[in-house]
């Protein structure tokens, strides 16, 4: 390959159709690549291919793989019977009371997680964004859940539900919290939330600072009240940066795995379908069945992502201009 | 509609620093006011509390005859437009008008037809149904005050609206706003950093240095005479030249010769504390190629001889730039000015004067040439306060005066 090629076509399209650079003209269109082009075309492959090998080394072989596995019945206890089934593993799952019963428990964890996250995050990020006396204290402060180990801090809301020596569980009075399925599921939910909040906050800082000063004021002078202001203004605008913050966390939400791995460790049908997954797949060494639910959830991640990267197509256009532009 | 009155209006904030110092302004109902300065005086500031987005730490500010310093800015019944616009994207041309009226309350019908009157009067009609992404700059700015003049407030605040506009659009925009200041005779406050604006544009322009006003008056009174070296040197483009000028013997001695001194003007040097040195401002068209002049103007003026640099052909006039030994003037206020600016443009602080002379004249580059300059157009200022001392009774009266 050689570099003066490139850098001659480079300076020619640069110049456009019109080509006021005194240069060889090459046809418009798709006729057949130049040298120089294709050169560089190979070279872009070669640069991104590191990469590609990589992902695909550890993200789509175990996703392969697992397919493979869930069509097979493979259940190492019993190695010998090993065949490919087909769907019927899917069959099995999708008509098993426990899978719904893990869907269910998972989705309301999801919803209400989330739906709670996006309130007090935004409660916390405009506070975080108005304040200006200790600002990196307030910031560190509020950041501070989300920086403890997700398993660490589940035992310490474990310990603090744990009849009798508990600070929380003697504050409520009698009984034992974490062993009653409504209760339970109310102390994930509330570790779950206490835990990712901030980062919901920080997530919809970053779409608070989109908000230009200029545009509050001019609501204010529009005669808006405050709350005005944050419905009709602040909202729509922030809305990409939203659509992101619910994203990430829907996602992270659906698959919830170690507090109630450490809280309950799925008793009283407070499995989410990642507990019911691992029960199956490394306690219950069924590698068929675990690898179908696997897959499934996999199925259902996708399906979040893609219908909020559908919204955030219809959202971007509209606010894409004045939020940077001044 | 309502008048305007800042009584002793100031802003200090918590760490001390004033950006605002005691102005004192009447703004009568219908006036077209403009404040003019260099960044950082001040004006943005005065506009933002007559807004109610800024609070009042000290004085009175009065709409209508009511105190108004507590009151939220929604509730002080005025608009304002943005340098940025500030045109709410999620919305189209059409909801950002129709926005304070809504939040107003106002019935659907009312708002349609008070939407519909202003974008008429604004050209806005076929572009009512756009989001405000695909509108141009002139556009936008024309929303912008579409969006402030649907309410019919008691008075439109101005924050430098037409500076994001390239130069041709500015000049368009700048009859727009006037046609329409006129049309509606809302009292008006207009923010500008551009001298040409303010001269243009308003009834009375109000110019400020480090949050003080500076002088108040109509246009053409502070380009005539104004009140101290700061007004002088920021009215005008090209703008005045400023020369150092020492008192000896009843005259002054200058880079551009000798210069008699009236009376007036004698009997002030001659106090105790009067300055012994001055600086010396003339407008560059009180020059004139003493080849074209008859004996009479040249009686009212003084000549002087002076290497020709660049000869600028305007058409009309031609703008030549000399060159003159001798120290340059110096002051706080003239180095302000220059740093405004970016330095080089200022005259003052360089040692070539800008001229405008006829077209007729033969002016060439290089040659050395008679320049005759009219003496009671000149100016003189005391550097140490800037204070103009060629003005008597609020009128510039030259050097000769008695």
């Amino acid at each position: 390959m050689s570099t003066d090629s490139t850098t001659t076509v480079d300076r020619t399209e640069a110049a456009g159709p019109k080509g006021r650079v005194p240069a060889p003209r090459r046809g418009r269109g798709r006729v057949p690549l130049s040298e120089g082009k294709r050169a560089e075309r190979k070279l872009g492959w070669l640069l991104c291919a590191p990469a590609a090998l990589v992902m695909l080394a550890v993200t789509a072989y175990p996703i392969l793989y697992s397919v493979w596995l869930s069509l097979q019945r493979f259940d190492l206890k019993f190695p010998d019977q090993r065949e490919f089934v087909g769907l019927s593993n899917y069959v099995t799952v999708l008509s098993n009371g426990y899978w719904w019963t893990a869907f269910g428990v998972t989705m309301l964890i999801t919803v209400v997680t989330v739906a709670v996250e996006l309130v007090l995050g935004m409660g916390l990020a405009i506070v975080m964004h108005r304040t200006i006396i200790g600002r990196g204290l307030v910031r560190t402060s509020a950041l501070i859940p989300y920086g403890i180990v997700t398993v660490v801090a589940a035992f310490s809301w474990r310990y603090a539900w744990t009849p009798g020596t508990g600070y929380l569980a003697t504050l409520f009075g009698e009984g034992a919290p974490l062993t009653e399925r409504a209760s339970a599921l109310a102390i994930i939910m509330l570790a779950e939330i206490w835990k990712t909040t901030p980062f919901m906050a920080l997530l919809l800082m970053a779409g608070l600072a989109l908000v230009p000063e200029d545009l509050l004021k001019a609501a204010s002078m529009d005669g808006a009240s405050a709350w005005q202001r944050f419905t009709k203004v602040m909202l729509p605008v922030m809305k990409p940066a939203i659509l992101v913050a619910l994203l990430f966390r829907t996602l992270d939400a659906f698959r919830v795995f170690d507090n109630i791995f450490v809280l309950t460790a799925g008793a009283n049908q407070t499995s989410s379908v990642s507990m019911l997954a691992y029960n199956n797949l490394i306690r219950g060494l069924n590698l068929g069945i675990g690898s179908t639910m696997s897959v499934l959830i996999f199925i259902a991640v996708a399906i979040i992502a893609f219908v909020f990267v559908k919204l955030f197509g219809t959202a971007a256009p509209g606010s894409t201009d004045e939020g940077g532009r001044r | 509609m309502a008048d305007i009155v800042l009584d002793k209006v100031s802003k200090s904030f918590p760490d001390g620093t004033v950006a605002v110092r005691d102005v004192d302004l009447e703004i009568a109902d219908g006036e077209f006011v403009i404040l003019v300065g260099p960044s950082g005086c001040g004006k943005s500031t005065t506009l933002n509390m007559i807004a109610g987005l800024e609070d009042i730490t000290g004085g009175e500010l009065r709409i209508a005859g009511e105190r108004v310093n507590d009151k939220a800015p929604r509730d002080r019944d005025i608009a304002m437009v943005f340098q940025s616009y500030a045109l709410y994207p999620n919305m189209t041309v059409r909801e950002n008008m129709a926005f304070p009226l809504r939040l107003a309350k106002l019935d659907k019908e009312t708002i349609e037809q008070k939407v519909s009157e202003a974008a008429k009067v604004l050209e806005l009609t076929a572009l009512l149904d756009r989001k405000p992404a695909n509108l141009s700059g002139g556009q936008r700015q024309r929303v912008a005050m579409g969006r402030a003049i649907v309410r019919s407030p008691k008075a439109f605040l101005m924050d430098e609206p037409l500076s994001n506009l390239d130069a041709k659009l500015r000049v368009q925009m700048r009859t727009v706003v006037s046609r329409l200041q006129k049309k509606l005779g809302t009292t008006t406050v207009y923010v500008t950093h551009d001298q040409t604006e303010a001269m243009t544009l308003g009834d009375r322009v109000v110019i400020m240095r480090g949050g003080a006003v500076q002088q108040v008056g109509p246009p053409q009174e502070l380009y005539d005479n104004p009140a101290n070296l700061f007004v002088a040197g920021f009215i005008g483009s090209p703008s005045m030249n400023f020369l150092h000028a020492a008192v000896e013997d009843g005259k002054l001695r200058t880079a551009v010769g000798d210069v008699p001194l009236g009376d007036r003007i004698r009997r002030e040097l001659t106090a105790e504390d009067a300055p012994r040195e001055l600086i010396l401002g003339i407008r560059p068209e009180h020059f004139e190629d003493a080849s074209l002049i008859d004996d009479e103007t040249r009686a009212r003026g003084t000549e002087f001889e002076a290497p020709v640099e660049i000869v600028e052909s305007m058409g009309s006039d031609k703008y030549v730039y000399l060159t003159v030994e001798g120290e340059r003037a110096s002051a706080a206020e003239l180095e302000e000015l220059a740093a405004d600016v970016g330095t080089e443009d200022l005259t003052g602080s360089g040692s070539s004067l800008v001229t405008r002379l006829s077209a007729e004249s033969t002016v060439a580059e290089g040659e050395s040439r008679r320049i005759w300059f009219n003496l009671e157009k000149i100016h003189l200022f005391d550097p140490s306060n800037g204070r103009n001392l060629t003005l008597h009774e609020g009128r510039a009266a030259g050097a000769l005066a008695s």
